[in-house]
């Protein structure tokens, strides 16, 4: 559906007297399959955003190539634009306008007639629940109703894919709810869904394959398992007293399943598994049988987080 | 075809909102109406008029193509407010006409400036202006083409300085000095001949000049046709160039 190779985008800043060329976007490689929802995911200021309207035909890319949807991005940006629906990061809906008038004004500018515009403005009213408020002014709505508007407005001319920025940025945990099932249902209708999120649960929740990026670049691709997987398996951290503590490394470490077994200072041990599921009841039975005993155990399973420190050696909530 | 169907959405929809909020006429027309019924009495004796009738001829055309600059020039304020709403960059990525995203808002201008034009005129004829019908249609002609110029630059403007801080310093700037030297409060032939040499650099003050000669009902004068192809030249560049700029806006 979507597939870039060496996309690139920069930008002319000017500090002072001096002009910098700020690299936004540093050859992008993406494959987006049809039918999936595509998360993308970084920090702020990564080029998310950049690249996400470059392939919306908003900025015109300075190198690299992309198909969206079987359209040239570079040759034919015009039914690019035909083929996708956008939704911004920043809202696109007038105050002083109504939910139905927006959305039939929208259909209508992508060519369709104004009988079926009604038609589908009132669909789509149905589809998002707002249908109450349909002919009240958008400047009245609260801002899931307002978000809702805006999908309904980037989808209204039943486009192939999707993009959405940030779709749930600034919404309450409720309205964001909402929203991951309205984006569940695009997908059911077979539409591809392409996002992008600075929220690690919600690419973990939401995506069925996700690409991390920073600076401009692609530093991972892959389901969110993979990418899980991917990095160092599963930990298991096993509670201790500080006296036994030796004597349980001793038995453990000998043990097949364990890659890696490490001390915690105040007693305790943390071993590096490949599935923690299956190695929980080997190390109870271990433990138990040489009579040691275990205050706690817990299972760690590395987070798209870890991912990205692995990837970048930051934390995602840090920068 | 498909660009005169996007030219019509645009405008429908600019001019449903427009009437949604009726003060703009009121607005737009009081400060003119102040300057007829406040400052053209001083002008009978001002510019030695026969009558203030003769007066009213002489002042009124130079109200409405004062009205008309302004008018347009100020438009890229609402311009701006769509931007930041994101109006702008929902309609550029669907395949509307850039050209259209521009002209069905000029256009709109273009019909409230007329309205108000038109008011302007009813009231002059209270007192003792008269027209000939004709003559008052092609000076209509003039300040469209005036409005369709000065609002198509000021969305060109605002898509460029995106921000109302910029643009407001930026129109005022470029209105005060059009306005002196465009003859409109009082006539040109008034002042000392190197004015009158800077003032022919000013495509307004060929405009003003052409719609005097229309009010008063010189058909023959150059100044007409001369106002009329100046002003439709430069309406044609605005628009190009401001719809260049719909095209290539970033947000």
């Amino acid at each position: 559906m979507i597939e870039t190779r060496g996309l690139r985008k920069s930008f002319r800043s000017r500090a002072g007297r001096e002009t910098k060329t700020v690299d936004a976007v540093r050859g992008v490689n993406l494959d987006v399959a049809e039918g999936e929802i595509f998360g993308f995911l970084g920090p702020n200021g990564a080029g998310k955003t950049t690249t996400l309207r470059m392939l919306a035909t908003l900025i015109e890319p300075d190198g690299g190539e992309a198909t969206i949807a079987g359209a040239d991005l570079r040759k034919d940006p015009a039914e690019v634009r035909r083929r996708i629906g956008y939704v911004a990061q920043g809202g696109s809906t007038w105050d002083e306008s109504t939910a139905r008038e927006e959305l039939v004004l929208h259909a209508r500018l992508y060519g369709i007639g104004k009988a079926e515009a009604h038609r589908r403005a009132a669909r789509a009213l149905d589809a998002f629940q707002l249908s109450d408020y349909a002919d009240r002014k958008c400047k009245t709505y609260s801002g899931g109703q307002r978000r809702r508007v805006e999908i309904a407005l980037g989808i209204i001319h039943e486009p192939k894919i999707v993009f959405l920025d940030e779709p749930t940025t600034g919404l309450d945990p409720q309205s964001r709810a909402h929203m991951w099932d309205e984006i569940r249902r695009l997908r059911a209708e077979g539409m591809t869904v392409f996002i992008t999120t600075h929220y690690l649960d919600e690419a973990d929740a939401l995506c069925d394959r996700i690409a991390i990026m920073d600076h401009g670049e692609v530093v991972a691709e892959g389901t969110p398992a993979e990418l899980k997987r991917e990095i160092s398996g599963e930990v298991v951290i096993v509670g201790l007293d500080a006296p036994a503590t030796p004597r349980a490394a001793e038995l453990l470490d000998t043990e097949a399943y364990v890659n890696k077994l490490e001390t915690v200072d105040e007693g305790g041990l943390r071993l590096y598994v490949d599935e923690g599921a299956t190695a929980i009841p080997q190390v109870l039975r271990r433990l138990d049988g040489a009579g040691l005993d275990l205050r706690s155990i817990e299972l760690h399973r590395p987070s798209l987080d870890d991912v990205f420190l692995t990837k970048t050696g930051r934390s995602l909530r840090e920068s | 075809m498909k660009f005169a169907r996007d030219t019509w959405l645009i405008f429908q929809r600019q001019f449903q909102l427009l009437l949604r909020n009726p003060v703009w006429l009121f607005v737009g027309v009081f400060q003119p109406v102040m300057y007829l019924l406040l400052f053209a009495p001083l002008l009978k004796a001002a510019l030695n008029a026969p009558t203030q009738a003769a007066a009213y001829k002489i002042f009124v055309p130079g109200l409405l193509v004062l009205l008309a600059i302004f008018g347009g020039l100020f438009q890229g304020f609402g311009l701006i407010a769509e931007l930041r709403a994101g109006v702008i960059e929902r309609s550029r990525v669907t395949p509307v006409s850039r050209l259209a995203l521009l002209l069905g808002r000029s256009l709109r201008d273009v019909v409230s400036l007329i309205a108000q034009a038109i008011i302007i005129t009813l009231l002059a004829l209270l007192f003792d202006l008269r027209v000939f019908i004709g003559y008052l249609l092609l000076a209509y002609l003039m300040l469209a083409l005036i409005a369709l110029m000065t609002s198509a630059v000021s969305y060109g403007v605002a898509l460029k300085v995106k921000s109302e801080d910029a643009l407001a310093p930026l129109m005022n700037t470029v209105a005060q000095p059009v306005l002196l030297l465009s003859g409109i409060l009082l006539p040109l032939a008034l002042a000392p001949g190197w004015l009158q040499g800077i003032a022919n650099w000013n495509p307004f003050s060929w405009a003003v000049d052409g719609v005097r000669a229309l009010f008063a009902g010189d058909l023959s004068n150059d100044k007409v046709w001369q106002g009329l192809t100046i002003i439709a030249v430069l309406a044609v560049a605005g628009v190009v160039w401001a719809a260049r700029q719909f095209a290539r806006s970033v947000r």
